[in-house]
């Protein structure tokens, strides 16, 4: 195969995957455009922060904090708060990544809740080169997003946002990504521990700590589980 | 705000997304045997995240009304049923979406 074909072939396979994110992002895109406009922002304002933030709900916070007092190192540590869930994802994709080259530091630039579910579920074909696969469903997610911040932000709320419960569709995206998730794990353990652990905390610790503090917790349920196994390991 | 005061706040979101996922790349380099704890809780996650993720999206139900709740329960117990049947990612997806729309319209 000529690179150009390695290339095309990976873009194919990598589309599909896509379109439920081009559908949510698009519309949830569109929406942070539009709160930008309306927050009296010019259409570079949300076009820039989303190509190079490029983390959803951190977008639509520091969009607040713009309006108010200058507080840079607030704004440090509640985006450090809010994309901490992306520590796990990056140790869950140190293999992953491995290997993929110069593309390996966009990958990991990159990685969305989307793009991160899509790379680590996906079962890539035979004869699609993996680096490539998961540069186009990282760089497709991305533009999805851009576009629909910079067409927000471009028109505001001259376009119509009438698409009632279009966002279902990352919902939808994450249920279904998460029982492909479940069919590939030997043992259940990890998912019911996340499940209940995420439920118990948002109700404990309420909606921006739940995520940081139900990872530390899975953390601690892993290291219990590793150190009884290191243990009866030992013994044979 | 001024415009450089404005580059800055944008700048340290920038730097914090970013340091969220680029640090374990950086403190387990590829050219180097990743600690046998870390490989296992590597793929002891994602479980815990899809999972997570899901109820992410469930995070801002309203149980006050119907409302806030059915329709989300709903389309979302369907696309998990269609799912669990068929196995076809985008038909259980856009099943699921398409009837959440209808429920809330």
């Amino acid at each position: 195969m000529t690179p150009h074909q390695v290339r095309w072939r990976a873009f194919k396979a990598a589309v599909p995957y896509t379109l439920p994110i081009l559908a949510g992002f698009a519309f949830l895109g569109l929406t942070y455009g539009i709160y930008m406009h309306q927050s009296g922002f010019n259409f570079i304002y949300p076009m820039l922060m989303s190509l190079t933030i490029f983390a959803g709900s951190a977008e639509f916070i520091v969009a607040n904090l713009l309006l108010q007092a200058f507080n840079p190192v607030g704004v440090f540590f509640i985006t450090l708060i809010i994309n901490s869930r992306h520590l796990f994802y990056g140790l869950s994709m140190l293999d992953r990544y491995r290997h993929t080259g110069w593309k390996k530091p966009y990958l990991i630039f990159g990685m969305c809740d989307e793009s991160f579910s899509i790379n680590y579920t996906a079962t890539i074909p035979d004869g699609v080169d993996r680096g490539w696969f998961m540069f186009f469903v990282t760089a497709l997610n991305q533009s999805y997003w851009v576009g629909g911040a910079t067409l927000g932000g471009l028109f505001g709320s001259a376009i119509p946002t009438h698409i009632k419960g279009l966002d279902f569709v990352m919902t939808a995206l994450f249920i279904v990504l998460c029982i492909n998730q479940l069919r590939h794990e030997s043992n259940h353990l990890s998912s019911k521990a996340g499940a209940i652990l995420a439920i118990i905390m948002l109700l404990i610790v309420g909606q921006t700590y739940f995520i940081p503090a139900t990872m530390i917790l899975v953390i601690l349920v892993f290291t219990i589980v590793y150190r009884r196994k290191e243990l009866t390991d030992d013994h044979h | 705000m001024t415009i450089i005061e404005q580059i800055i706040t944008v700048s340290m979101a920038v730097l914090a997304t970013v340091l969220t996922r680029f640090l374990p790349f950086l403190i387990f380099p590829g050219n180097r045997q990743t600690p046998r704890f870390i490989q296992q809780l590597g793929t002891f996650l994602p479980g815990a995240i899809m999972a997570m993720l899901v109820v992410y999206c469930y995070k801002d139900l309203n149980f006050g009304t119907p409302s806030g709740y059915v329709p989300a329960i709903i389309a979302g117990l369907v696309t998990a049923g269609l799912h669990l049947w068929k196995n076809n990612m985008f038909l259980s997806i856009a099943v699921g979406t398409v009837l959440y729309m209808a429920l809330v319209n």
